[in-house]
């Protein structure tokens, strides 16, 4: 349970356990955050950030939790988020693909229509996506909207530009 | 010549001033002015910045911040200058040092008359706590003296491009450097609040008189306070392994000064040695200057920063070694390779597990020691408490020490982190203020109860576990 730590990779089935992944049925309604912050830290930046009220914390350190109802998929907590550990998950498409929104701090800054290279969590290339949205906060952190496979939409974590510097 | 600048940075951009060139050993060389002199030369490809006094071994830069003397030259005439914590604006002609410097002619400092000076609260180092200190002191209306070694305050808030955790209330997902300019343009704004930069407390004596050198006006200043506040901060650790004094070994806190905050390229690929935050976080940025992490090394079973920071390397490839540590850096002049091994439970090398890496940049993030000399100088009892880093001031709640009238704030008085750092500094700035004034201060008071129960609520993660136990060794009643 603890193993995450040691190894900075966690997996869907333990986000599961931790109470930390929407019910299938509310990912296929629409955007939903998914937050992958496993570990209590002195943190409270999600919290203030949604708008929605959606983001709570007991005190300062402990896990957030998160009240998937409320929480609209703006990603505006993905992007204010100090450890990039929150994710925006859409299984709403009905053409077996489904949108993943990951925050991004590199550059070169993908366009519209790029395809990308897919990565999980461990920094495998799991395929190709297409990247479909692409937004700048005012502090230069970006939330990249990609198009993926189904059935990858709970391994895709981030992506990389072949080009990259 | 070569341009190590970085012209684009997903965060930053960069203001470097005009430029402006100044000799280096007779060779002219371009920079620009608000560089570092150090940086200037690094853009320039210099890298080696001394020689090893015995074997004349070629030695880089370690820390980038005034606190480790490898780079110690002859600035305009004046030897042993530091000269990563002078801009370029101010220099003509530089020349490196290639013996001990000889003592100055004359006994007396050279330069101009020593000034007097008299204030309220002497805060010295202007890096988060001192900054918080300082507005929190100005704010109840002390008269207020910041000093600071450094060209330009903010400390080490200035090269930290991530942004924040803490609360709040205390800029959580605010990005550090921004977070220094919050601070600044707050002292700045108040009209009770002075500093003066690059001078250097060299000592605090009887009676709370304190010694400094303004190293531009070139004079000594007296300083006649009634409190002092010292809040110098901390110097990165060295690591004992085989070609450790190789150019391109650094500090992690100093590679991470030269690419954010003057925009210097350190290396092309970087081994990170350490998985505490600061190698993580470190790392990671490194990646956003454009420099492949080919590996960090750790030499425990885990890695020992935050989840979300190793997650975030993890996911974009960066192998992270645990129970592994580096054993030696290849290469002759400066580093061309290193090679890692795998260490079993007692921290015994496993033979035959050897790895190599090319790379040309070996950064060390294995903590930070506060830098706590002035305190035992000045005569505070002291205690070595491995938890917090080394040596540090036993004080009381309120930042104390066992020197009347001195307190201290922030990491040199245990390594934690910037929001703890800025709490202790407001609270330690309140309580000069309150020895001062006495006990009218309502506000004031009400002020200081409000930041040290968020102090207490900050510690009680299970992250603070081990510097909770620290501070209880450190922390004495009255
Ligand atoms: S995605 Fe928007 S609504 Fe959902 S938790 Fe984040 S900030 Fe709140
Ligand atoms: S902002 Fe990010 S790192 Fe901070 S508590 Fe929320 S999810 Fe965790
Ligand atoms: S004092 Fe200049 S590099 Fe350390």
């Amino acid at each position: 349970m603890a193993d995450f730590l040691s190894t900075g990779i966690i997996d869907a089935q333990t986000l599961q356990k931790l109470n930390l992944i929407p019910s299938p049925e509310r990912i296929r309604m629409g955007p939903v955050a998914i937050i992958e912050c496993p570990q209590e830290i002195p943190c409270d930046a999600c919290v203030a950030a949604c708008p929605s009220h959606a983001i709570s914390k007991t005190n300062i350190n402990s896990l957030p939790r998160i009240d998937f109802d409320k929480c609209t998929g703006c990603s505006l907590c993905l992007l204010a988020c100090p450890g990039l550990a929150i994710f925006v998950v859409d299984l709403s498409p009905t053409n077996g693909k489904a949108y993943v929104t990951v925050p991004y701090e590199f550059l070169p800054v993908p366009k519209r229509g790029d395809k990308v290279a897919l990565l999980d969590r461990a920094g495998s290339e799991i395929g190709v996506g297409e990247v479909v949205k692409v937004f700048m906060s005012r502090d230069r952190t970006y939330a990249i909207t990609l198009e993926v496979d189904y059935d990858k939409a709970m391994s895709v974590r981030a992506f990389k530009i072949s080009s990259r510097r | 010549m070569k341009n190590y600048r970085i012209t684009e940075h997903p965060i930053l951009e960069f203001k470097r001033g005009k430029k402006k060139t100044f000799t280096y050993n007779g060779e002219l060389v371009e920079g620009y002015e608000n560089e570092s002199v150090l940086a200037a030369l690094y853009a320039a490809g210099i890298r080696v910045f001394s020689k090893s006094k015995v074997l004349g071994n070629p030695r880089g830069a370690f820390c980038m911040i005034g606190k480790c003397s490898s780079c110690l030259m002859e600035v305009d005439g004046v030897p042993n200058v530091r000269i990563c914590t002078i801009p370029v604006k101010d220099v003509k002609n530089v020349k490196s040092q290639s013996e001990l410097a000889n003592p100055p002619a004359t006994s007396s400092f050279p330069g101009n008359r020593p000034a007097n000076i008299n204030v309220d609260v002497l805060i010295v180092g202007g890096g988060p706590a001192g900054l918080f200190a300082a507005i929190h002191a100005g704010k109840y209306g002390a008269n207020v003296l910041i000093v600071d070694d450094h060209y330009f305050l903010g400390g080490q808030l200035v090269k930290q491009t991530h942004k924040f955790f803490g609360s709040r209330d205390l800029f959580s997902g605010i990005r550090g450097f921004e977070i220094a300019k919050k601070l600044v343009n707050q002292i700045e704004q108040n009209s009770n609040v002075q500093a003066v930069t690059q001078t250097t407390v060299f000592g605090i004596y009887d009676g709370l008189t304190v010694g400094a050198y303004d190293h531009k006006n070139r004079r000594l200043l007296k300083i006649k306070a009634k409190q002092v506040i010292v809040a110098t901060g901390a110097s990165e650790n060295y690591l004992v392994f085989e070609n450790n004094d190789l150019p391109g070994v650094m500090g992690a806190g100093a590679a991470q000064t030269l690419m954010n905050v003057y925009g210097v390229k350190p290396g092309e690929r970087a081994l990170i040695v350490g998985a505490g935050n600061v190698g993580l976080i470190v790392a990671y940025q490194l990646m956003q200057a454009g420099v492949d992490v080919v590996a960090i090394v750790e030499a425990m079973p885990r890695i020992g920063g935050y989840f979300v920071h190793a997650a975030k390397l993890r996911r974009y490839g960066v192998p992270i070694y645990t129970s592994h540590t580096i054993k030696k850096a290849h290469g002759k002049n400066y580093v061309e390779g290193a090679t890692i091994i795998a260490i079993d439970s007692r921290f015994n090398e496993i033979p035959g597990s050897e790895k190599y890496f090319e790379v040309d940049l070996i950064c060390l993030a294995v903590g930070l020691n506060p830098y706590s000399q002035l305190l035992a100088q000045a005569g505070c009892r002291m205690a070595y408490i491995p938890e917090l880093g080394g040596l540090v001031p036993l004080r009381n709640k309120y930042q104390e020490t066992t020197v009347s009238g001195l307190l201290v704030a922030g990491d040199v008085s245990g390594i934690e982190e910037a929001s703890t750092a800025m709490l202790e500094g407001g609270i330690a700035g309140i309580t000069a203020i309150i020895n001062i004034r006495g006990k009218k201060l309502k506000d004031a008071f009400m002020d200081r109860e409000k930041m040290l129960a968020k102090l207490e609520e900050i510690r009680s993660g299970p992250v603070f576990e081990r510097i909770r136990k620290g501070l209880e060794k450190v922390i004495v009643s009255g």
